[in-house]
């Protein structure tokens, strides 16, 4: 039975004299190494240059705040629930009066963390958020760190900065999808990243 | 007179110790530089501009290790191997000839360490004596893995030492003479041993990479075989020397086959570019600068012959055991033999005919 048609018949005779020369093949080796050694490389000078990552890459976390710039966490512990490597944490309290301007919803999480070395990056967190609070950042990574202090996040890190909002083409998969098909076909797409979902 | 004739012959050998140094240094860059290259990558670029900086780099990590000598090893013979390993790579650079003369108010100083009529000779028993370093080196580690690099490496250079000499027996006959300077001179201009003597020319330099331990008979130091070889319980400055006599060998290799089969110091067209320079400069401006011209052109070939080991290493997978020693007994022996006889054949019958019919 034959299942591809890229077999070779094994045979074991002998050689010519050419072959037994070393010589041409030796000759076609280095020919090949020198068109190596002239080719492009493809090496990226990463901390000078980086590449792009894509619109739908997943870095590290970030809670988004609404166009008032209030948090839009409202420590259900779905995300939490969702995490496969428990990696979030966090502690819920209670909106009091004053307290709406900072808050969108009456609950609301007075203590959210992440702990980046368990984290896999799998963005089942930011799928399960029914308040579109938290997503992983296409545009950043977790820098390096030298101490385990420095590997659980907390609120200061992960609040978006109102004064430098986190800006995304597409906020859903579907509108990821579109943009993508829109683009495959040529269409002129300009789309302006947005900051609120 | 005397104090004169001293102090440029100082002045010579220190400018040819330091230049293979120096190039045997940035070999080591260039080595790795290649070998990115080869495999599609930038090689070293973060030390200095170009990484030019990273042989300093790694000095500064081989002297900075520690000096570890293993308990059961012979404390003064396994020091001994590098030392010897470096001395003989560095001794055997000091008969190549770099290019022809310097003028200097009347004298005349030869680019030359030392200015020896046994020049190849001299350059065969030195290299003869490197494997010494590896062996005592090898030996002395008292480790089974070093032994067996040792005893490779002794085996392996012996048997391509034959070959070698023959192939170069060759070219003696045609040059009548042992001198490096004189088979240079020989081959004024475009006029190379290596249109006379292709075949000679591939043993050889199949014989000069077995004789470097370079890819593919680098079996002495097989990874995959021997753990680290010969210098397998070697670390610090020491293993350092070890490498750098490699790097100090290739350079030496390539110089002696720049000088042997590709003319040293000539190049086409040198008689006219001498004419045009002493017409224009002066006899002693002029004749300086050619011979500037002529080492830049020694250098470019002995620097392409270095390329082209690491252009080899890159290529070509390291040979079996078995088969290194088929080759250099059953394959280039019998023909470098067979290239004495057809030289022989040529001097005798061949160059007189051409020569009556020049004439």
């Amino acid at each position: 039975m034959q299942l591809t048609n890229r077999s070779k018949q094994v045979s074991n005779k002998e050689m010519t004299l050419m072959e037994r020369a070393y010589l041409p093949a030796i000759a076609t080796g280095l020919a090949i190494t020198i068109k190596h050694f002239f080719a492009k490389k493809v090496t990226i000078q990463y901390p000078e240059v980086k590449r792009y990552l894509g619109p739908v890459f997943r870095g590290r976390h970030i809670l988004k705040r609404d166009e008032d710039g209030r948090e839009r966490c409202t420590a259900c512990g779905l995300c939490a629930v969702a995490c496969p490597a428990e990696a979030i944490s966090m502690v819920a309290a209670e909106r009091v009066k004053g307290e709406e301007t900072l808050y969108r919803e009456e609950k609301y999480a007075a203590v959210y963390e992440v702990n980046m070395l368990r984290c896999i990056f799998c963005g089942l967190c930011e799928e399960a958020c029914p308040k579109q609070a938290v997503y992983l950042r296409h545009d950043e990574f977790i820098p390096v760190f030298s101490d385990r202090d420095q590997v659980i996040w907390g609120k200061d890190l992960l609040v978006e900065d109102m004064n430098n909002r986190y800006t995304r083409e597409a906020w859903t998969k579907e509108e990821a999808h579109a943009l993508d098909a829109k683009r495959a076909n040529g269409e002129v797409t300009n789309v302006v990243p947005r900051a609120i979902p | 007179m005397e104090l004169t004739e001293f102090v440029i012959k100082t002045i010579t050998i220190v400018v040819v110790f330091a230049l293979t140094l120096v190039i045997a240094m940035y070999s080591t860059w260039g080595e790795r530089k290649v070998a990115g290259f080869i495999q599609d990558r930038m090689g070293p670029n973060r030390a200095g501009p170009g990484g030019l900086l990273q042989p300093l780099a790694d000095a500064g990590k081989m002297f900075f290790k520690e000096d570890f000598i293993p308990a059961l090893a012979n404390k003064w013979l396994f020091i001994a191997g590098p030392s010897l390993a470096m001395l003989t790579a560095l001794l055997a650079s000091a008969v190549i000839p770099f290019g022809s003369t310097f003028r200097w108010e009347g004298h005349e100083v030869v680019l030359q360490g030392v200015e020896s009529n046994i020049g190849i000779l001299y350059v065969f028993g030195v290299v003869a004596l490197g494997v010494y370093g590896i062996m005592v080196g090898g030996w002395a580690s008292n480790n089974k893995f070093s032994l067996l690099g040792a005893i490779r490496a002794a085996s392996q250079n012996i048997s391509y030492e034959v070959a070698m000499g023959l192939s170069l027996i060759a070219i003696l006959m045609m040059s009548s003479s042992l001198s490096l300077g004189e088979i240079v001179a020989q081959q004024h201009g475009g006029n190379w041993n290596i249109f006379y003597q292709p075949l000679g020319f591939i043993i050889f330099i199949t014989c000069s990479f077995a004789e470097c331990n370079r890819v593919p008979f680098d079996l002495p130091e097989c990874e995959t075989e021997l753990v680290g070889g010969y210098h397998t319980e070697y670390g610090s400055m020491k293993l350092g020397f070890y490498l750098f006599a490699e790097y100090i060998n290739m350079f030496v290799s390539s110089a002696i086959i720049s000088v042997l089969y590709f003319g040293g110091y000539n190049y086409p067209g040198m008689d006219w570019v001498y004419n045009q320079l002493t017409a224009a400069l002066g006899s002693q401006t002029g004749h300086n600068i050619a011979t500037l011209i002529g080492t830049a052109v020694f250098f470019g070939k002995a620097l392409f012959f270095i390329f082209f080991y690491m252009w080899v290493r890159w290529t070509i997978p390291r040979f079996r055991y078995d088969q290194l020693m088929n080759l250099g007994w059953k394959k280039l022996i019998p023909l470098a033999i067979f290239n004495i006889i057809i030289t022989g054949a040529a001097v005798l019958f061949l160059k007189p005919l051409i020569t009556a019919w020049l004439n």
